[in-house]
């Protein structure tokens, strides 16, 4: 399959010339597919958010090229526009990005500068709160007056009303309750279905990475040391702890199980496997 | 971006001589060399002069590049005065170059000259007083030298601290305009193309969100401070006391030592 985002040997270099430069990103190649839902991975600092903002055209490469659906986005100041609406970036805390007197006109901000027109606009911005859960009346209301939880779904509401092919997320649920956590989850997973976006998340939180994604991209120190499904990656335990990712709770109780000799699938990542593979340990130790 | 690229009241952390330094030694310097370059009339001076901050820069390791950053801003005030100058000074003997109402003297040449080389030291030398010097130092040195004042009733700590605050709050609101900056990007906004009432327009999506930040951190910084008993300058004390060390001592008979010696220079009868 065709990589709908992919970069070639990408490099992103800060304050160059400086006693602060430092190389963010080291010949980094990385592909998304069409209708994937992608995991980054990464601890603070390694990376994973300069690679990002590469995706749709905020940084530009100090080398290497970026490519949308097969096209250099730095070709052209045509093409750089029609990424950063066909890749859809939702900043960490992007609640803090909101300005406008009603929900309603802060969520048509970005289909507006499309230059999309009324009516189109209207309909996007409507199916966009129903994604995210928001009521007409709170359409009406300022941002400023919603909670902690309903701002950051107004935000995702500001990217998602775009339609973007590509939904990107960096820690969509940082600082948020368990409940509220769920929602945007569950928001972001309607949108990834509905619309068969491919979704890109961000986060170093395994936990969550592991219940929702399909594939993982790891970051280290400017580089992808590892990528394939959560079970794949999870398989590099020890390496993972050297980074300071570490692995989800269950895999770790699975790994020290099979350790002490029971005959269990160590790569188990969530409850559910968990619970089969405890099953069918007793199963086999039944019959045995 | 750009934006990352201003260096006001920025420090590069390091740890040569000018960084250890103690800072009110640094300002003090900062001082000698002031009035150095005021009082340098001819070349040999001005020579003296860049001799002192050349060693300075080096010494500190900050790179020439840092520098010359700092001095973009200014560059059209350097343009500006030099042009003034260069128009505007009557010289005794034939202009040099004359046309229309505009006569070019010598003398015009000399201080167009002379004045921009003093407006690019004077700002090249303040930059290597805050890159070597962390913002709190600083203020600390600042409110040490300016002591004195509180006995007329002149609120210098309160003035120090808002000094510290404010500087410390550049790199944070740079950072966060960027952020945002970037956010809105994202959502399509241009901050680049268009007229300029458009582009003053295009800054409200930009502006709002910065002035709430900006305000709510302000309001957790003053509950975070009054957490902590901050009640003043009253009866509190310094976890790092200033102190003068042999090194101090040495610096600031050098300062006087450029000082005496653009005296002795000007005495001279050169260019």
């Amino acid at each position: 399959m065709e990589p709908i985002i992919q970069t070639e040997k990408l490099s992103h270099i800060y304050s160059a010339g400086t006693p602060f430069q430092h190389a963010a990103l080291e010949e980094v190649d990385f592909c998304a597919y069409p209708g994937e839902y992608l995991g980054i991975i990464g601890h603070t600092g390694s990376g994973k958010s300069t690679l990002i903002q590469h995706l749709n055209g905020l940084l530009k490469p100090t080398s290497g090229k970026v490519l949308v659906e097969g096209k250099d986005i730095w070709e052209s100041k045509e093409a750089t526009r029609r990424a950063r609406f066909r890749v859809g970036l939702v900043f960490q805390y992007p609640e803090y990005q909101l300005f406008e007197e009603t929900v309603y006109k802060d969520i048509a901000f970005g289909p507006k500068n499309m230059g999309l027109e009324e009516r189109e606009v209207d309909r996007r911005v409507r199916e966009a709160a129903r994604f995210v859960g928001l009521t007409d009346a709170q359409l009406e209301a300022s941002p400023f007056e919603l909670s902690g939880g309903q701002k950051r779904r107004v935000a995702i509401a500001g990217v998602i009303a775009m339609e973007p092919a590509v939904l990107i997320l960096d820690e969509p649920t940082a600082g948020l309750d368990p409940v509220g956590v769920e929602q945007i989850l569950g928001n972001i997973r309607d949108y990834h279905k509905e619309k068969n976006a491919t979704v890109i998340i961000v986060s170093h939180s395994m936990e969550e990475m592991a219940r929702t994604v399909d594939r993982l991209v790891v970051v280290n120190d400017g580089k992808l040391p590892f990528e394939g499904t959560p079970r794949e990656v999870f398989a590099h335990g020890e390496e993972l702890e050297a980074m300071g990712l570490g692995i989800p709770r269950m895999t770790r109780v699975f790994r020290r199980l099979h350790e002490l000799g029971a005959t269990v699938d160590p790569s188990v990542y969530t409850v559910d496997q968990a619970k089969a593979a405890v099953l069918d340990a007793l199963k086999r130790g039944g019959k045995a | 971006m750009a934006l990352k690229d201003i260096t006001l009241g920025q420090f590069f952390p390091g740890k040569t001589i000018l960084h250890r330094l103690d800072p009110r030694t640094k300002v003090l310097l900062t001082v000698f060399f002031i009035v150095a370059l005021f009082m340098a009339r001819n070349i040999l001076g001005y020579g003296l002069c860049a001799t002192a901050l050349l060693t300075g820069i080096l010494l500190s390791r900050v790179g020439f590049k840092a520098v010359f950053k700092g001095l973009k801003p200014v560059f059209v005030i350097v343009v500006i005065t030099a042009v003034l100058n260069l128009f505007y000074t009557v010289g005794e003997g034939e202009p040099l170059l004359s046309f229309w109402i505009f006569n070019i003297y010598w003398e015009g040449v000399r201080t167009a000259f002379f004045m921009v080389l003093r407006i690019m030291m004077l700002i090249s030398c303040t930059f290597l007083l805050t890159y070597t010097t962390s913002p709190i130092r600083l203020t600390d040195a600042l409110e040490s030298l300016l002591g004195p004042l509180k006995k007329l009733h002149i609120p210098i700590h309160e003035l120090t601290m808002m000094m510290s605050i404010a500087l410390r709050f550049i790199p944070l609101l740079i950072e966060e305009t960027d952020k945002i900056m970037s956010a809105q990007k994202a959502r399509g906004a241009d901050f680049e193309t268009g007229n300029l009432l458009q582009r003053a327009k295009a800054l409200i999506p930009l502006l709002v969100p910065l002035f709430i930040s900006a305000f709510r951190r302000a309001d957790e910084l003053a509950v975070a401070m009054e957490c902590r008993g901050y009640h003043g300058d009253e009866g509190r004390t310094r976890m790092k006391e200033l102190r003068y060390a042999g090194k101090d001592y040495v610096a600031i008979l050098l300062g006087f030592a450029l000082c005496a010696a653009i005296w002795g220079v000007n005495l001279l009868g050169v260019f």
